[in-house]
């Protein structure tokens, strides 16, 4: 395999977008990417979304988005992992670019959520539908579940969980993009509704549109334009029972895991040499748990952690979600994993404004589906 | 219409019925046609003891709209003598009380509706003994 | 012989209470809880039916006959709320306790009195010698319209009967059914709740028949009202059962055990039945139990069961109907009543 690099990023604000239909949402973050990588073309594109057919009714997006952004009959393909869709999308990218097939490759994710469906009810889609959503367990249900073992088994506190959120949307606060600016106390989140107990309102991460993009290249043409800075140093995918009750453990997410084993093995990294990390916090809980199972803290550590400052912009000796993460930029689904992407490749590129890590080099997003059956886990690195 | 793709799920949820490996005897509920454990193919049929304990547990107080009107739930896991894991509602449960480790037996309730005109679902859940 | 080789009975934990109800709607509690001689009702849980009801029952009843499911040759449910209008409770059911699929399955409908109706052509069956085993259940999640007399009492629960030759708890010695069109409680094809003639369903029905299937299922088994140990009949509410039982000659002592209605309600197909669990939880061989139920529209099934030896084997393999009726108790108010019992228009 070759090196492949991200030569390009664009994304839309997350939120609520009521003017905004999803093509025009994807178009917007491609534009914005083909334009910052300066590219006059592209020869392939993949879009990320997790579930467009129940939130829009609308699937082969690939075409639609091939034909908006005005690139057709170049090859377009749609990629579904759940929550791990956006970072899968990321994933073909750079498999094709790195195998040579192509050059240049546009890796996109989307999901449009508020325009009226069960959201509840798609995103439950993830699990399994026939012996875990048919007993009318939610997301924040399967979560919940992992947060009070994990309580159960480590002492996990309640404080701490909302340590994670605070810290989030603190980070949050400073990213432009995010669709929650405004930060919040641990009392907010303690005395927020219960969603799913324990989990309340401030640990989930909200309903979101948005779409993001960025551009692989091949290291050619990130020389010719004089952007080879940004190496995809690792690109690593595993998968796990699709039911959390199929699990050994409830504490531990394997997906995880063996992705980042690995992840650091292809990139020739530990964990302690990770300074930014982009983790998949749909709720303060996995937050917790993936510090832990990527290495960065000791099992049962990751909660503790949090609480005392080790993964914050501030204080942290490994800063988790500096974008303010799933739980504070939004969590559109299937452009979560490229926001990911790109919060790193702004901080490698020393442009992350207010929240810029001094000296950012390496850089980890892990993205992953479900309740964990899928991850995808990139290493980034800048030259 | 959720007919057949229901009508497939009766022996699981109506009697648990699972599979147990020829070659390794892993018991896999649902069934599977290949061992998860030995990547064997050839099965026989049991059924899992309707007892056991529950492992953790949640209460659903936003639920999907199908199940918002029975909010809140309690959902857990549910560890069976069989040593098999199951999803499943705690059914008349006093949610103050619930605990981990608790001692559960599966019941027989109606799990959802589809629809006003639809079928009616049915299958197991657990009641704290 | 043919008779009983087990019972079963099921009974879901919510309860509400006559003034609650009696409050709702304005009317004096103290004056309803008497008039009705009704303390509380059972009401079945959100995910509580007429199907799941039986499935309970009849998982004790197959728990106390200790029988293989499979040598059940027939299953008929009675019940006034099968929870579907077009496909019968027990395919559910026979499904959900590995019975069958060589099995014969209906669903009965007589008002109060299907369950009874269940059970005596399970029992018909086993004396043809059509099959070894047959399953009668009487069960009901009670229909009663908001605001109406029947609200107090129309409760849920069920109880299911085995029917063999062998291994019997109780004999069935002669049963008696006494049958006239009496309009006295209807529900036309699409309406939400029954109708019923008020005072017309005294006299004219309930007492009527039950007096003319108990007067001639004494003739025929040739036994006085002394000679029996139990006494059960329908129980719409709290008094009507101990009036005609007065009136065919038992006494308060003889209708004790099975007079559940003042904490259960009338749990309409599950009503007798249901009575007829309690007494034989605490019945002793030998005993003689007179059962009458009834069923607007209208009819009455008598039977006199001999309780046998095997009865004390039984007993507590399953759990018994007072016990379900005193323990784990939970109160609804009328809110969360209505709610429970979709008395609440909702979108859809």
């Amino acid at each position: 395999m070759r090196d492949a690099y991200v030569i390009g990023a664009g994304m839309t604000k997350f939120g609520e977008l009521w003017s905004n239909s999803i093509r025009d949402m994807f178009v917007e973050a491609a534009l914005k990417a083909i334009d910052d990588a300066g590219v006059d073309h592209i020869d392939s594109m993949y879009v990320g979304a997790m579930s467009s057919g129940l939130f829009v009714q609308q699937e082969h997006l690939g075409a639609l988005m091939a034909d908006y952004l005005g690139v057709v009959p170049m090859p377009a393909t749609h990629v579904e992992s759940a929550c791990a869709s956006g970072g899968v999308s990321f994933r073909q990218a750079f498999l094709e670019v790195a195998s040579g097939a192509s050059d240049i490759v546009l890796a996109g994710g989307v999901e449009k959520m508020t325009d009226g469906a069960d959201v509840t009810d798609a995103l439950a889609t993830a699990a399994d539908q026939e012996y875990e959503v048919y007993h009318g367990i939610t997301f924040p249900g399967l979560y919940a579940i992992m947060a009070r073992a994990h309580m159960q088994e480590f002492g996990t506190t309640r404080e701490q969980l909302a340590a994670v959120a605070v810290k989030n949307h603190r980070n949050g606060s400073k990213n432009p993009n995010a669709q929650f600016r405004s930060e919040v106390t641990l009392e907010q989140v303690i005395r927020s509704t219960m969603v799913a107990d324990p989990l309340r309102l401030l640990d989930c991460s909200p309903v979101s549109d948005g779409a993001a993009a960025v551009i692989v290249a091949s290291e050619a043409v990130a020389k010719k334009l004089g952007k080879q800075r940004i190496r995809v140093a690792a690109s690593a995918q595993a998968s796990d029972t699709l039911a959390l009750h199929s699990r050994k453990s409830l504490t531990t997410l394997n997906a995880v895991v063996a992705a980042a084993q690995k992840a650091y093995k292809m990139a020739g990294k530990k964990p302690s040499d990770i300074q930014i990390a982009e983790v998949h916090d749909c709720f303060t809980i996995a937050e917790v748990i993936v510090s832990e199972d990527l290495g960065f803290f000791e099992k049962g550590k990751g909660g503790e952690a949090a609480a005392n400052g080790l993964t914050s912009l501030e204080t942290g000796k490994i800063r988790v979600n500096t974008s303010g993460g799933l739980k504070s930029k939004g969590h559109p689904v299937g452009a979560t994993g490229i926001a990911q992407i790109i919060e790193l490749y702004e901080q490698l590129n020393g442009k992350a404004g207010a929240r810029q890590v001094e000296n950012a080099r390496i850089g980890l997003a892990e993205n992953m589906g479900g309740t964990g059956a899928s991850c995808v886990i990139h290493i980034l690195e800048a030259l | 219409m959720i007919t057949a793709r229901y009508a497939r799920e009766i022996p699981q949820r109506y009697r648990l019925e699972a599979s147990r490996c020829a070659q390794c005897a892993t018991v896999s509920f649902p069934p599977r046609l290949v061992c998860p454990t030995c990547k064997g193919r050839t099965f026989s049929t049991i059924t899992l003891q309707n007892e056991g304990k529950l492992l953790s547990y949640t209460v659903v107080r936003v639920g999907s709209d199908k199940f918002s009107k029975e909010t809140p739930f309690a959902v857990g896991i549910i560890e069976l003598k069989d040593g098999i894991r199951i999803t499943t509602q705690i059914a008349d449960a006093n949610l103050e009380k619930l605990a981990h480790g608790q001692t559960v037996r599966l019941v027989f309730r109606k799990i959802q509706e589809d629809g006003k005109a639809g079928i009616l679902c049915y299958g197991y859940k657990a009641i704290v003994v | 012989m043919v008779g009983i080789v087990g019972y079963g009975a099921y009974v879901p934990r919510y309860r509400i209470k006559a003034e609650v109800i009696a409050k709702q709607w304005g009317a004096d509690p103290e004056a309803v809880t008497r008039g009705l001689s009704l303390v509380e009702k059972t009401v079945p849980g959100q995910d509580e039916d007429t199907i799941t009801i039986s499935v309970a029952a009849a998982q004790y009843a197959l728990r106390r006959a200790g029988i293989d499911p499979k040598e059940i040759g027939a299953v008929y449910v009675g019940s006034e709320s099968h929870p579907y209008a077009v496909k019968p409770s027990a395919t559910i059911l026979i499904d959900a306790l590995g019975i069958g699929p060589h099995v014969h399955v209906a669903s009965y409908e007589f008002a109060c009195k299907a369950g009874t109706e269940a059970m005596y052509v399970a029992y018909s069956h086993v004396k043809a010698g059509e099959m070894k085993y047959a399953m009668g259940i009487g069960a009901d999640t009670s229909q009663g319209a908001p605001g109406d007399a029947l609200e107090y009492t129309a409760s849920a629960g069920g109880a299911a009967f085995i029917m063999g030759r062998e291994r019997l708890v109780a004999e069935i010695l002669f049963t008696h059914s006494y049958t006239s069109d009496t309009p006295d409680f209807w529900r036309r094809e699409g309406e939400n709740y029954p109708r019923h003639g008020g005072r017309f369903t005294g006299d004219p029905a309930y007492f009527r028949h039950i007096v003319g299937a108990g007067k001639a299922l004494l003739e025929k088994s040739k036994m006085a009202p002394a000679d029996f140990k139990f006494a059960v009949f329908h129980m719409p509410n709290g008094k009507f059962p101990q009036e005609v039982g007065k009136r065919l000659g038992f006494t308060k002592d003889q209708m004790e055990a099975g007079w559940i209605v003042p904490w259960m309600g009338n749990t309409y197909s599950g009503s007798s039945p249901c009575g007829l669990a309690a007494i034989l939880d605490v019945a002793k061989p030998g005993d003689l139990i007179f059962m009458v139920s009834f069923g607007s529209g209208a009819g009455s099934d008598g039977f006199i069961y001999r309780v046998t030896d095997e009865i004390v084997k039984v007993q507590d393999r399953a759990p018994k109907l007072r016990q379900m009726l005193d323990s784990d108790k939970v109160y609804l108010d009328y809110g969360q009543y209505a709610k429970y019992r979709r008395k609440i228009k909702l979108n859809e």
